[in-house]
C-alpha cells in the first residue's frame, strides 16, 4: 500500500496550522477576514501569498460578510475556496452560510470557537458553532493540533466528494488550541496532492460559466424548493459513511486517523460514558485513565462530526451503557439542557433508559478543569447505581 | 513567544509539548499568562495550570500581585526578570529562586527590551530541565539574521548571567 | 480557585457601573514611552488633542498635555503633530516611569 512520506515537524500554533493545512490543499481563492483568536490565519495566508507559497487570489474584504460572499462565489465559479472566521465574524455571515449551502457548494471553513455576541467576552466557547447548527453546513468538531491540519485536508475530499457537495465548517476551541502550540507534522505537499487526486476522476459539479445562461439556486418558486431541500438533506445523511471513509482512508495514507464520526476511547466494557468534544476531550482521557486506575469503568465518546449528528454510530456507542454524562460547552436556548445532550435525548428511544445527565462548563475561557471531570464521572457513576442525580449541572455556578 | 520558543527547545531534546497564552484582547503590553506543559508521553490536557513546578516572571511590576505564587508546587521553581537581587524566599513551596536582569541584557544585545529568549536560557539554567544549545537551536525557527545574532547572544548571557539560589 | 458567578450584575440584564469597571483601568499602566510636547515648537492648534484615542490630552490654555493616568504611549499625538513638536520617550528615563 502506498503510504505518504514523513512530514516535517514543527512546533506551531493551531492557527498557523490552520494556515498550513488550507496552503497545502491549494486553494483558488482565499478570503478572511481577522477576528481574534483566528486573525494569525488571514495573516499567514497572506504572507504565503507574498512569498509565493500559495498561488491563490487573495481577496482583501471588509468584513465575513463579504469573505463568504466571495468565497462562495468562487466555488459556484468552480475555484476551491478556503476562509476562516470565529463568533462575530461567523453571525456576520449568516445569510451567506445558508447561501453556500443552498447552492450545493465545498466551502471549507475553520471556525476558532469563541463566545457570540450578547455578553461581550472574547473568549472560547462553542456558542457560535451552536449558532450555526441549522445553516446546512457540515460541521466537524476536532481536540488538538494534528487534528486541525488533518481534518481541513480530510475535509476538502469530503466537501468537493460529487456524492455530498457541501460547505464545512472545521471547528477548534478558540484560545485552547488557536494559540495552543504544539509539534506538528506538516505532510509534504505533494502527498496532500495524492490524498485529494481521486476527486479528479470523479464526475465535475456544475459550475458558472461566463456566457452561458445558468442559474443556482433560482427557481424554488417552480416547485424547486421541496427538492432541492430534500436533495440537501439527502446529502447530509451520506456525509456520515463518508466521514468514516474518509478517515480510514487518511489513516492508510498518512498514518494517522481519528476515529471519524466520533473517537471512542476505552468505552468497549465501560459502564458509564462521558461525552464530550473538542479540546476538553483531550482533559477527559487523561481523568479517564485516572479513574480507570481506581477501578471505575468509564469511557468517553469524543464527538466529531456535529452535522449531520452521527446518530447511528453514537446510538452503537451508548446502547446498553448504565448512565452516560455529556458536557456541553455551549447553551441550548429554549431548554434547559447543553445542545449536545439535548441531541442525544432524541435518541433516548434508541439509547434505551440510562440516565443522560447534562452538564455546562467551560464558557468563556473558564477550564473545563481535572476536578470539573472527576466530579461528572462520580455523578455518572452513582447515577448509573440508581442514586439521584441532577438532569442539569452549571459547573461554574456551583463552585 | 517565549512560551513557543521554550517549547520549540523542549521538542528538540525529545519530549512532546503543549504550550498556550492567555489572554483577551489582542494588543501590545496587555496582561498575558502563559502555560507550557512537557512530558515525555503525547499532552492530551487543554487547561490552564494551576499547580506549576516553574513560574517565569518576566515583568517585575507583577511582584505585588497577592496570587502571584498561588498553587506553586512543593520544589518548584521561580526564575524572576529584576536588576535587584532575590532577597527573602518569596514563597514557602519554593526550591529553586533566580534572578536575572533580563531586561537590561536584551537592551544590551538586542537594542531593546525583550527579554525573552534571555529569560528562557536563564530557566534552562536554574532548572536543568534544558540544555542552553537545545535552546540556541531552536531560536532560528523564529528568527533571522542580525536580530538572531542579537537574541543568540541574549540567551547566552541568560544562561551564564542568572544568580541561581537553591533553599 | 473560587470564582463566583452570582451576583456580579445587580440587574437582570447585564449593565455595569463601568466608572468603577472600565473607566479606571490604568491604562497609563501600559505606557513603554510617554509623550514629551517642546513648548516652543506648539502654536495650540489642538490636533493631539483631536486624534488621541484615548481622549486623555488636557488643555493646559496655550498648550495640551496628556494625562499621564490614561496616556498609553501610542504615540498618535507625535505622528500627527504638524509641528513635530512632540517626542515619545521611553518610560525608563522619567523618575516617575
Amino acid at each position: 500500500m502506498v503510504k505518504a512520506q514523513k512530514g516535517q515537524v514543527r512546533v506551531i500554533t493551531g492557527n498557523a496550522v490552520g494556515a498550513y493545512g488550507a496552503m497545502l490543499c491549494r486553494p483558488e481563492v482565499v478570503a478572511a477576514y481577522p477576528i481574534t483568536p483566528q486573525s494569525e490565519i488571514a495573516e499567514l495566508l497572506s504572507q504565503f501569498k507574498a512569498d509565493g507559497v500559495l498561488d491563490a487570489e487573495y481577496v482583501e474584504v471588509e468584513g465575513e460578510n463579504s469573505a463568504m460572499n466571495v468565497v462562495l462565489a468562487a466555488s459556484v465559479a468552480g475555484a476551491r475556496v478556503f476562509t476562516a472566521t470565529s463568533s462575530y465574524g461567523l453571525v456576520f455571515m449568516y445569510d451567506a452560510l445558508q447561501e453556500a449551502s443552498g447552492f450545493r457548494v465545498p466551502v471549507v471553513m475553520v471556525n476558532a470557537n469563541r463566545e457570540t455576541p450578547g455578553i461581550h467576552a472574547v473568549s472560547s466557547g462553542q456558542q457560535d458553532m451552536i449558532s450555526a447548527r441549522d445553516t446546512g453546513w457540515i460541521q466537524i468538531i476536532v481536540e488538538n493540533d494534528q487534528e486541525i491540519l488533518d481534518q481541513i485536508i480530510m475535509a476538502y475530499r469530503l466537501a468537493e466528494d460529487y456524492d455530498i457537495q457541501l460547505p464545512i465548517m472545521v471547528n477548534y476551541d478558540g484560545f485552547y488550541l488557536s494559540y495552543l502550540a504544539e509539534a506538528v507534522e506538516i505532510p509534504k505537499i505533494e502527498d496532500v496532492d495524492a490524498f485529494l487526486a481521486p476527486l479528479k476522476e470523479q464526475p465535475k459539479r456544475q459550475v458558472l460559466v461566463p456566457g452561458v445562461s445558468k442559474g443556482c439556486g433560482t427557481h424554488g418558486m417552480e416547485m424547486g424548493y421541496v427538492e432541492a431541500r430534500y436533495k440537501h438533506c439527502q446529502a447530509l445523511e451520506r456525509v456520515k459513511n463518508k466521514v468514516d471513509e474518509i478517515d480510514k482512508a487518511f489513516g492508510d495514507y498518512f498514518g494517522r486517523s481519528y476515529g471519524g464520526q466520533l473517537e471512542e476511547y476505552r468505552t468497549g466494557d465501560a459502564d458509564i460514558i462521558i461525552v464530550a468534544s473538542g479540546s476538553a476531550a483531550g482533559t477527559v482521557k487523561t481523568v479517564i485513565d485516572t479513574k480507570r486506575e481506581e477501578g471505575v469503568k468509564v469511557g468517553m465518546v469524543k464527538l466529531r462530526l456535529f452535522r449531520p449528528f452521527p446518530a447511528e454510530r453514537i446510538v452503537e456507542a451508548l446502547k446498553g451503557k448504565k448512565a452516560i454524562g455529556v458536557i456541553d460547552r455551549s447553551l441550548c436556548f429554549g431548554w434547559k439542557y447543553g445542545p449536545i445532550c439535548m441531541e442525544l435525548r432524541a435518541l433516548s428511544p434508541e439509547i434505551g433508559p440510562a440516565p443522560l445527565l447534562s452538564y455546562i462548563d467551560g464558557l468563556a475561557n473558564l477550564d473545563i478543569t481535572i476536578d470539573h471531570i472527576g466530579r461528572v464521572i462520580d455523578e455518572v457513576g452513582a447515577a448509573a447505581q440508581g442514586k439521584s442525580y441532577q438532569e442539569v449541572t452549571w459547573i461554574p455556578m456551583e463552585e | 513567544m517565549a512560551a513557543r520558543m521554550l517549547a520549540s527547545a523542549f521538542v528538540r531534546e525529545g519530549k512532546s509539548v503543549a504550550s498556550f497564552p492567555m489572554y483577551g484582547f489582542e494588543r501590545r503590553g496587555a496582561p498575558v499568562v502563559a502555560f507550557t506543559r512537557v512530558d515525555d508521553k503525547p499532552i492530551r490536557e487543554k487547561t490552564q495550570i494551576y499547580t506549576p513546578d516553574c513560574l517565569i516572571v518576566i515583568d517585575p511590576g507583577l511582584l505585588t500581585l497577592p496570587t502571584l505564587f498561588t498553587g506553586l508546587k512543593p520544589g518548584s521553581a521561580f526564575i524572576l526578570n529584576s536588576s535587584k537581587e532575590m532577597v527573602a524566599k518569596p514563597n514557602e513551596n519554593l526550591k529553586i529562586g533566580a534572578v536575572v536582569n533580563a531586561t537590561q541584557i536584551a537592551v544590551d544585545e538586542i537594542g531593546r527590551d525583550i527579554p525573552n529568549t534571555c529569560l528562557i536560557a536563564a530557566v534552562a539554567a536554574a532548572t536543568g530541565w534544558l540544555k542552553l544549545q537545545s535552546i540556541l537551536d531552536s531560536l532560528p525557527d523564529y528568527l533571522s539574521g542580525d536580530i538572531l545574532e542579537r537574541n543568540l547572544k541574549s540567551a547566552e548571557r541568560g544562561y551564564r548571567e542568572v544568580e541561581v539560589t537553591k533553599w | 480557585m473560587v470564582i463566583k458567578h452570582k451576583n456580579i450584575f445587580k440587574t437582570e440584564s447585564a449593565w455595569s457601573n463601568t466608572d468603577e469597571l472600565m473607566l479606571c483601568l490604568d491604562t497609563g499602566g501600559w505606557r513603554t514611552e510617554r509623550p514629551v510636547l517642546d513648548k516652543e515648537k506648539c502654536n495650540y492648534c489642538g490636533l493631539c488633542a483631536l486624534y488621541c484615542p484615548p481622549q486623555c490630552m488636557k488643555d493646559m490654555g496655550d498648550h495640551f498635555e496628556a494625562d499621564l493616568a490614561y496616556c498609553k504611549g501610542c504615540g498618535i499625538c507625535a505622528t500627527e503633530c504638524p509641528r513635530d513638536a512632540i517626542a515619545m520617550v521611553p518610560e525608563g528615563e522619567f523618575a516617575d516611569g
